[in-house]
């Protein structure tokens, strides 16, 4: 058997280690299992890896979560192709993934991939040769009634039209970080022009 | 419709802080310790008489599920798990819950615990939901600091601990046992039952898995009493619900209503209604991506309760209802969701893993009409070889959406294919 093999021409680094504070958030992660089940930490500390890796999981980094909870290195991989999360291919500094099943598809998901597309330079699955931005298509993100969303980085970019879009790359390409959450003033799920319900919960507590 | 007296997540919409001490104000965490007080049975039947059913999507009894843990478990842990990897296309109200409303949830854990013999309870959240997960984190540290949970909860000499388990992008999580296989470290594939959890579940010890929804109104039914949310709703549909209204709608939203509200009603009274008008209106899915979609004939007059829906050969599922007006190109929506369940299959079972892609395939092919006339009866036939022929209800739920859009819309599949034919009849044979 054998690790996945890179199969985009990149360079694997040789090794990974992790760093002092990641070794001690591991331990922190590991003990939330019962003893004995430390396997139940190895998606947990993928991400820790893919997170000091910048996005992404080398065979070597696998490899280091595999020894630390002293599983067999194939199982390890088995989580790391299969969840869809861990990515094991380098991505941009900024991961731009475009929700288009069908709730986001009925809102104009298309128009948001073409904008992305049209504006990077790049296909679907393809990273920016500048190493910045990648673009991915993603099923389901799970905020339905604030289509079409995307999803940057641990952020999600909801009620996005393509001019938003343009905005939002604009401002990432600049180094700021656009505000995440409805790009059209929405506070988060309710009705676009307000609550059709619970009005005396529009405002923040006052003080009793 | 429901008064906002009746309505359990106040804090919906997040206008308010999601912490301990608005939390409080909002009413939870009131004297939890008095329903522990009351002991395990009497939970469990409150929970029974309200009529609750789970709001995961099978909408399977809450109470009764939790009579079927042994009772008396001494030789090993009993562990609530909760299911919080949300993602049935057109559902995004468990994220509602955990961001704004996390103490409801983690509340309702310790009840639920309690009730089941659990000594621990992980929350399973999807990964992408990451910064919800660090809401219901923060929530889960603010109660372990007051004493809420931990060992000896609210003061009541139980010890129970609240974990939380971020996923890593995977549809199939959903499934229990599936998402039982995810915590134990491995790919998220369902088990063979039985063994059911309640024998033999997260580390091979009993488990009760719940969704979020379900476990995070269990403190207000005890609170305001068994008999006020079977009191909401119709018989066998109790309570209140979430719905989550997406697609094609003036006014997209997540709303709080009583079980059985007409469909049209929640449409009009919370979303704006239909773009374009009522009359406007192709078809809708009304409970996720999973159940069949109905055409606007039937959602006229539909109520939307577990029972309502299934008369008319769909489903409540996750309450998520997906509107589509008359602009819709319905084969490409359902052709869509062909393609989400090919991505999502684990790959365990052949009529799933197999049957997914090919039904998505031959689905692409209907888009555009390039397809024989035959070819409809030949797909229908292979959705019924994979529904009920897998591990999971994953094979049946990408085998319904076909069988609803040709029960509802097959001549629209016939026109495309004549149309193709007509056009270019060397490209069809």
């Amino acid at each position: 058997m054998s690790a996945p093999a890179s199969d985009h021409g990149h360079a694997e680094p040789t090794s990974f280690t992790f760093t002092p504070e990641n070794l001690e958030l591991a331990k922190r992660i590991i003990a939330k299992y019962p003893q004995g089940k430390q396997a139940s930490a190895c998606m947990p500390l993928l991400d820790v890896a893919q997170r000091q890796n910048g996005g992404w999981l080398p065979r070597v980094a696998m490899d280091a979560v595999a020894d630390l909870l002293g599983m067999p290195r194939i199982r390890v991989y088995e989580v790391a192709t299969f969840y869809t999360m861990y990515n094991k291919n380098p991505v941009g500094k900024h991961h731009i993934q475009v929700c288009t099943t069908t709730p986001c598809w009925l809102r104009g998901s298309d128009d948001i991939v073409h904008t992305c597309k049209k504006k990077l330079g790049i296909e679907v699955g393809e990273t920016t040769a500048d190493g910045q931005f990648t673009l991915g298509e993603v099923e389901c993100s799970g905020a339905c009634v604030n289509a079409p969303v995307v999803q940057i980085g641990d952020d999600y970019y909801e009620d996005v039209a393509p001019e938003h879009m343009e905005h939002i790359l604009d401002a990432l390409a600049r180094g700021e970080t656009p505000k995440p959450g409805s790009q059209i003033g929405r506070q988060s799920s309710e009705p676009v022009g307000g609550p059709t319900t619970l009005k005396a919960f529009t405002t923040a507590q006052a003080d009793d | 419709m429901l008064r906002d007296e009746d309505r359990i997540f106040t804090n919906l919409y997040g206008y308010q802080d999601f912490g301990l001490e608005a939390a409080r104000k909002r009413g939870d965490w009131d004297n939890t310790a008095s329903f522990l007080a009351n002991g395990r049975d009497w939970i469990i039947d409150q929970v029974k008489e309200s009529g609750l059913r789970g709001r995961g999507g099978a909408g399977f009894s809450t109470g009764m599920k939790w009579s079927f843990m042994p009772k008396n478990v001494t030789d090993k842990p009993v562990y609530l798990v909760i299911n919080a990897d949300e993602g049935e296309p057109g559902t995004c109200k468990d994220r509602d819950i955990l961001r704004h409303d996390p103490h409801k949830l983690i509340e309702g854990c310790l009840i639920a615990g309690f009730a089941i013999g659990a000594s621990a309870c992980y929350i399973y959240i999807r990964g992408e939901f990451y910064n919800e997960g660090s809401n219901v984190q923060r929530a889960i540290d603010e109660a372990y600091a007051a004493g809420l949970i931990g060992k000896n909860a609210c003061g009541t000499g139980y010890s129970y601990d609240v974990y939380i388990h971020r996923g890593a992008g995977a549809y199939i999580c959903g499934e229990e046992t599936a998402l039982i296989e995810s915590i134990e470290g491995k790919k998220g594939q369902p088990r063979n039952k039985p063994p059911f959890p309640a024998q033999a579940g997260l580390y091979s010890c009993p488990t009760t898995v719940n969704n979020v929804e379900s476990i995070a109104v269990v403190p207000t039914i005890l609170r305001r009493g068994a008999s006020w949310f079977a009191g909401l709703g119709r018989p066998k549909n109790s309570g209140t619900k979430l719905f989550c209204i997406s697609g094609h709608v003036n006014n997209p939203c997540n709303v709080e209503e009583e079980m059985g509200i007409p469909l049209k009603e929640l449409i009009e009274k919370h979303a704006g209604g239909v773009r374009g008008g009522w009359d406007n209106l192709l078809g809708i899915i009304p409970g996720g991506s999973s159940v069949p979609v109905l055409p606007k004939s039937i959602c006229d007059t539909v109520l939307m309760d577990f029972d309502s829906l299934r008369e008319v050969q769909s489903g409540l599922g996750t309450a998520a209802v997906i509107v589509m007006d008359k602009s819709t190109d319905i084969v490409k929506a359902i052709a869509r969701l062909s393609q989400f369940y090919a991505h999502e299959s684990c790959g365990q079972c052949t009529p799933c893993r197999e049957g997914t892609g090919w039904m998505s395939r031959v689905m692409q092919r209907m888009v555009t009409g390039n397809a024989r006339m035959e070819e409809i009866d030949m797909l229908l036939q292979v959705t019924k070889q994979v529904e009920g022929h897998t591990i999971c209800a994953l094979g049946d739920a990408a085998a319904w959406p076909i069988q609803g859009l040709f029960r509802h819309f097959r001549p629209e599949v016939e026109r495309r294919i004549q149309a193709y034919r007509n056009s270019a009849p060397l490209a069809a044979e």
